[in-house]
Order: C-alpha cells, then structure tokens, then sequence
C-alpha cells in the first residue's frame, strides 16, 4: 500500500492541524472560550454543528488516499513492488461493497430487477423480452417479490437494535464524563441528560447523533445487499457516488475561503490603517475585479485551465490528480472572485479602529506599523471575518453545483453532486422518470447546506456584538 | 450633479482598462493563441498551416502588443491587443470565432433577457417586500419564528432544484406550459410564466430574511419609539415610517442590478430555452467560443459600473441627508 498525497489532501490536512490547533490554544482564553460556549449553548447550533461533524468525518475519511499494492507478479524481472493505477481512499474501502457492486445499467432504489427490458434466453431454448434479475441487489432472495419487504424490515429493525444499544453506550460515557467534570445540575446523572437539564443542550446533540447513527447502521446492514438509492446509467451505486461528493463539496467550501483570506484580510486592514494612495489603489483593485460578473470570470479562467490541460496532457499522472488540479483551480478562481466583499468590510472596521485610544496610545509609543496591525487590529477583526466565512460556506457549496452544469465546474470524471444532477438532468425525458440520481444528490446537499446556516446563525448570533447588545 | 455623473464616468475608465487587461493577460497571455487554435482544431489534425489559418481568420496572427515590422502608429494599433481589447472601448465586439457578428446578436437576444429579468424582478421584489413584512409585523410570534425557519430550509436548496422540479411537475405532469422555447411579443407570455414563477419562488428565502432584518433594524430605531410613545396607530407606524424608511436599502439594491438585468440570467435561460444574452453567454462557454466570453464578460463590467453610479445617484434622490461630492 502506498500513501497517496493529492494537493486538495495537503490543504485538507494543512487546515485540520490550523483548526485543531486554534481550539487547543483557545480552550485556555477565556475571551476566545465564551462565544464558541454561546454557539454550543444554542439548540440550533449544537444540532447543526453533530451534523457538520458529521459531513466532514466522512470528507476527512475520504481524504486518506492511497494505491492498492499489486500481487506480486512472477513473470517480471525484478522484484520491485508494483502499485495499481488506481487511487482509492479509506472511505471507498469502508464501503467496497457499493464501489464493487456494479450493475448493468439503471435499477431503482431496492429493486431487485433492472430498470430496461432485455432479452433472456430461457434454459429450455427460446426467448423472452423480460426485466433480469440484478446482479447484486437483492440477490440473496429467493423469490424477491415475497422475500424483498420482510427481508428489508428485518435489517432495518437490526439496525435500529444496533443504534439503541450504541447510543445507551455514547450516553452513559457521556453521563459519566460530564458527572466527573461537575457539569451535571443534580446528581441525579442519566435522568437529567435525558431531560435537558445541562449547561450545553446535550440532549439536541444526542437526539442529533441517533438520527445519524440509525442512518450509519441502516447503510451498513442494507448497504451490501441493496442499492439504497438505485443505480446510475453505467450501473453504479447512487448512494456510493453521493456519499463520495462530501468531499469534493467540502473542499469547494473551505479551501476557496482558505485561499483567499490571505488576501482579503492583508489588503482590507493595509487600505483601512494606512489609507491614502495605498488605499486608493487596494480600492481599485477590489473594484475592478467585482465589477467583472462572477460566473464569466469563473468561466473564463476555468476555459484556460481547460486549454492548458488539454495542451499539456504529460503533466498530470494519474486521471485522479488532473481531476484534483482542476478542482483546486477551482477553489482559486473562487477565491479570486470572492475576495472583495470581505475585504471592503475589513477596510472599514480598520477605519473605524485606527482612530481608537489603544491603537492611537500604541502608535505614541513608536510601535511598529505592523506590529499595530498585526497585535491591535487583526485580533478586533476576526469576528467579522470568521462569520464571512461561515456564511460563505453554503453559499459555495449550492454554486458548485451551478457551475458543474454550466460546464464550468469540477472535473467531469470526479464525483460531486453537481456533476450527478447534471447527468441525471439528461433523463428527465424518460419515461417513467429516474429520479433516484437527482434525489441522493438533493438531499445530501440540503443535508449539508441547512445545517452550514443553522451553523452560520449561531456564529452570527453568538459573534456579532451588535446583536449582542440587543438581545 | 452632472458634473458628478461625469467625473464618476471617467472614473470608471481605468476601471474598465483594468477589467480588459485581466480578460487579455486571461485570454492571450496564460495561454497564447496557439494553445487556443490546437484545443479548437483538435488535439490530432493539427499542423502549423492549419493553426495559421485559425489564426489568420480570426485575426490572431497578429503581435500581442507591439508591431514592430508596421510604421507610426500601427505599431500599437496593429496588435491582438488593440485590435481585441481595446475596441471594446467603442461597443465594437466584432465577431465571434465561429465568424457571427456580436454587437447584432447582442441587439437581437436583449429582449428576451429583458422579457424575463424585468417581470421576475417586479413580482419578487413585491412578494419578498410583503412577505418580509409580514413576517416583521407578527416577529416574536409563533408566525415570524416559522416564517423565517421556512425561510433557512427555502434557502438551503439548491436552485436546480426548483427549476428541475418546477419543471417536471407543471410542464410534464400538469401540461400547464411549454416546458422550454420561446416566441416574441405578447405569445412569450406563457413561455415566461414558469421561469418566473420558479425565479421568485428559489429566492425568496434568502431575499426575505434579508429584508425582514432591515425592517427589524429600522423598528428599533428611535423615531419608531417616539412615535410610539406620542400614540400613532401601530399601522400607521409600521406603513408610514418603518416601511418607508426601510425601503431606501432595499430600492437601492435593485437599482445597483437594473443594468444588469441585460445579461440575462445564466441558469434560467438556458434551462428553459429563451434566447436570450444568458443562454447566448453559455452557449459561447461550451462551445468554447473565447470572443464572445471576452465581450460579455466586458459589457458586464460596464453594466455593473453603471449600477453603482446609478445607486449613489438613486441614494441622494431618496435619501435627502446624503449628498453627492
């Protein structure tokens, strides 16, 4: 096995270790500690923060990629040790069963019969015009028409089994835990967790994590016998290639603000503390690039990526890190064209700030232009900038969708939710209609999508002193 | 304040220069004609007489920035850079690579553009103004906390979404309206209909909670209290202050993407078939069609700059304590 390190994986991990590490250094500041207290404090944002965690384990699982070493081979020469050309990830080797299990063509959600007619030659000689059986869905039942609803129902009542006795397990640890650190009101233990009388609504983020669990333990007891959501055109797993898009849509959603907050936040306090011609220039700059529309800036650099990569086939090796360069491309135009509104409010706190007593008492006493803007200014500006980007989040993930049909999004051959709508588009005119493609992609995006801005909210309430004030 | 309108119209000149110097380093620099010619010619019939005839048809045969082998002025003017980017200046958008004549397409696919952004505009902007209303005038209540949770589950879809299903539903199983194409004058009434309906419908979420916090931030202010406290009707205050007070953000965020409305909508366009600047622009996209990008991707620019001026100008119209300087 040889690990695989994708530039996306890089930047993944990159942000991992900046974000892990910005908690274990907050967790001792008291000042950082209490809006994240009030965010958790939040019902809506207690339960939506289960679900993101959610999302981006199953993104982080997908990110540890690596090649299958090949058997040894006797016929060569030497006995150096060969790799498959494919690039998998821990995520597709937890669900091998879906990635394997490939059907001719379209099937239906928990069909046990392809979706087209074929022709079948019957043992006895002759032919019919019938549905097959599928090769892989259902093909454990004898007679799928009595077997296929009591079989279902008696996996899906061992997974609600499975799920009662891991959250009794996650509860009582969690009861424990919080009893030893004192957090519990009474001492009456399981009983007050249950009845939501702790300080943070563990409650909302069991009742969360039930939900998500009964869905793990639903996917794993019917996931290896069933094609939960159908399959596509060439017969792939829909569930499969919708769990696979997470990633691509986290990716999109936080590389493209991890690539551009350099830029936003060095220019916006620069314009803002120093004003004048640096101003001026920083202000052209940001207009300039606004006043291009956002979809035809995209558009037009994603066409001359295109044009390099078509013109310079030998660079990438594998179609998997052409894919990968194209999504970080991406994620840069992005970026580009998504800087300027953080960067406009950042100049104008900036104003705001230079002209306070500590910043001026600061300057009095000879400290450094970037000391000030550094140790003064950045620190008084991170509100505002950790909300742009929570609520940037959905936003980029709905626009990759947008793009891909556009044609201008990631790769075609990478799985993101916009390229499965975008496909299944092109069978809106069958008849019957296949609607499972267009249902995976949907939902996991409205998953991922409304818990980011119930998220989004309680940042914003929590981190916003205006409100603050108010309530 | 016409001088104003002047000066912040030479303003917009550097602008714009820069605008066509990111579009030219994007389209000629990163990569050069050659690139181009091969990815349109195809990757396998490609010689160098054929990518010189590309280029010579099209007019990209040309020095990038400095001619040295014309005399006087030619120099500069007989180059890739002045013949394509800098005519843009003038609206000249000469043609496209596949040879038709952008400034005339341009002229034809305005109107169904416009037949589509305007009514989609009107009706949104009347049903996300009441609804947001609405929800102000009930908020704290059990009305207001639904609403705005509607709100963030409307928001959260995508709007493919809308337009997929919106599609399916009222075109292929109720046979109300065509599900796409398009015919000028009043017949586009019912090839328009759907988009719009489905346009106001995938934004009113984000819309309505938007302005339902202005309405919100305008209730709080003083003047609200005090007409108040001096016993003006609820109705009264609600119609004649807040809601007149809170629609100068609100009419000059629509002013801002008035011109705008000439591109056309990208999605809707094309999904529903109308041939309009949206659908033309994504045409161009696919077909890989780089002279077209260029111009819209120019008069978009200039179309955005026009807002801006338009709602300074829209603010000192309604708002008497700003004044233009």
């Amino acid at each position: 096995m040889m690990p695989v390190l994708l530039t996306t994986d890089i930047l993944i991990l990159l942000l991992v270790a900046v974000v892990t590490g910005f908690a274990w250094y907050a967790r001792r500041q008291p000042h950082l500690r209490e809006p994240w207290r009030r965010v958790l404090q939040s019902r809506m944002g207690m339960a939506s923060l289960v679900v993101l965690l959610a999302f981006i384990v199953t993104g982080l699982l997908d990110t540890l990629h690596f090649r299958e070493a090949l058997p040894d081979n006797a016929q060569l020469p030497s006995h150096e040790q060969h790799y498959s050309v494919e690039v998998l990830s821990v995520l597709d080797v937890l669900l091998s069963d879906m990635r394997t299990h490939v059907e001719k063509t379209y099937s239906a959600p928990f069909a046990t019969h392809l979706f087209t007619k074929e022709t079948i030659e019957l043992p006895g000689g002759g032919v019919v015009r019938e549905y097959p059986r599928l090769q892989w869905g259902g093909a454990h039942l004898e007679d799928p028409a009595r077997d296929l609803l009591a079989d279902v129902l008696r996996r899906s009542s061992l997974a609600l089994a499975e799920t009662l006795v891991f959250m009794w397990m996650v509860s009582a640890g969690l009861g424990w835990w919080l009893k030893r650190r004192g957090s519990l009101v009474a001492e009456a233990g399981l009983k007050d967790l249950w009845r939501g009388r702790t300080e943070l609504p563990w409650q909302v983020a069991l009742s969360t994590l039930t939900v998500i669990v009964l869905g793990v333990c639903l996917v794993i007891n019917l996931g290896g016998h069933y094609h939960i959501l159908g399959t596509d055109k060439v017969g792939q797993d829909v569930f499969y290639q919708a769990v696979k898009s997470i990633r691509t849509g986290l990716v999109i959603g936080t590389l493209t603000t991890l690539v551009m907050l350099p830029f936003a936040i060095m220019l916006g306090i620069t314009a803002g503390f120093f004003q004048g011609w640096i101003d001026d220039v920083i202000q052209y700059l940001y207009t300039t690039l606004n006043s291009i529309p956002g979809v035809l800036l995209i558009a037009a650099a994603v066409l001359m990526v295109d044009v390099y990569i078509s013109t310079h086939p030998d660079v990438f090796e594998t179609a998997v890190e052409r894919a990968d360069i194209r999504l970080l491309f991406l994620c840069i135009i992005l970026g580009v064209s998504s800087w300027t509104g953080l960067c406009r409010l950042l100049r104008g706190e900036s104003i705001k700030l230079r002209e306070l007593d500590y910043v001026q008492a600061a300057q009095a006493f000879g400290v450094g232009h970037g000391t000030i803007m550094i140790r003064h200014i950045l620190p008084n500006v991170m509100h505002i900038v950790l909300i742009a980007v929570v609520l940037d989040f959905s936003g980029l993930v709905l626009a990759e969708a947008v793009l891909s049909y556009i044609g201008v999004g990631v790769d075609p051959s990478m799985n993101s939710w916009g390229n499965m709508i975008n496909r299944a588009r092109l069978e809106m005119a069958r008849d019957p209609m296949v609607w499972w493609s267009l249902l995976g992609a949907f939902l996991f995006m409205f998953a991922l999508v409304l818990a980011a801005n119930l998220f989004s909210d309680a940042v914003r309430d929590a981190f916003d002193p205006r409100l603050r004030q108010r309530s | 304040m016409w001088a104003y309108i002047i000066r912040r119209l030479l303003y917009a000149l550097p602008i714009l220069l820069g605008v066509n110097l990111i579009t030219f380093v994007l389209f000629f620099v990163v990569n050069t004609p050659d690139d181009m010619a091969r990815m349109q010619l195809g990757m396998k019939r490609v010689t160098p007489e054929a990518i010189q005839s590309w280029k010579a048809e099209r007019g990209y045969d040309k020095p990038v920035v400095y001619n040295a082998s014309a005399q006087g002025l030619e120099r500069i003017t007989d180059t890739i850079f002045f013949q394509k980017s800098m005519r843009l200046f003038l609206l000249d958008f000469g043609r496209s690579d596949s040879g038709r004549d952008i400034s005339a397409d341009i002229r034809e696919r305005m109107f169904p553009s416009l037949a589509l952004a305007i009514p989609s505009l009107l009706v949104g902007m009347l049903v996300y103004v009441s609804f947001a209303g609405l929800l102000a005038f009930f908020r704290g209540t059990y009305l207001d906390l639904s609403g705005v949770v509607l709100c963030v589950v409307l928001m959260s879809i995508s709007g493919l979404f809308y337009i997929i299903v919106g599609q399916y539903l009222v075109g292929k199983l109720l046979h109300l309206v065509p599900i796409s194409g398009y015919e000028s004058g009043w017949l586009a009434f019912k090839f328009i209909i759907l988009p719009v309906v489905i346009a106001v419908v995938a934004s009113v979420g984000g819309n309505s909670r938007f302005y339902r916090s202005i309405f919100l931030e305008e209730m709080n202010r003083d003047y609200v209290r005090t007409s108040r406290a001096k016993g003006v009707a609820e109705n009264r205050v609600m119609f004649r202050h807040v809601l007149k007070n809170s629609l100068i953000p609100i009419l000059t965020n629509v002013v801002a993407v008035l011109p705008l409305l000439f591109m056309g909508s990208l999605i809707m366009e094309s999904f529903f078939g109308i041939p309009g600047l949206g659908s033309y622009t994504i045409e161009a996209i696919q077909g890989q069609d780089f002279a077209i990008v260029r111009s819209m991707v120019f008069l978009g620019s200039v179309l955005y700059i026009l807002g801006l001026i338009l709602t300074d100008i829209s603010y000192t119209l309604v708002d008497p304590r700003v004044r233009l300087s």
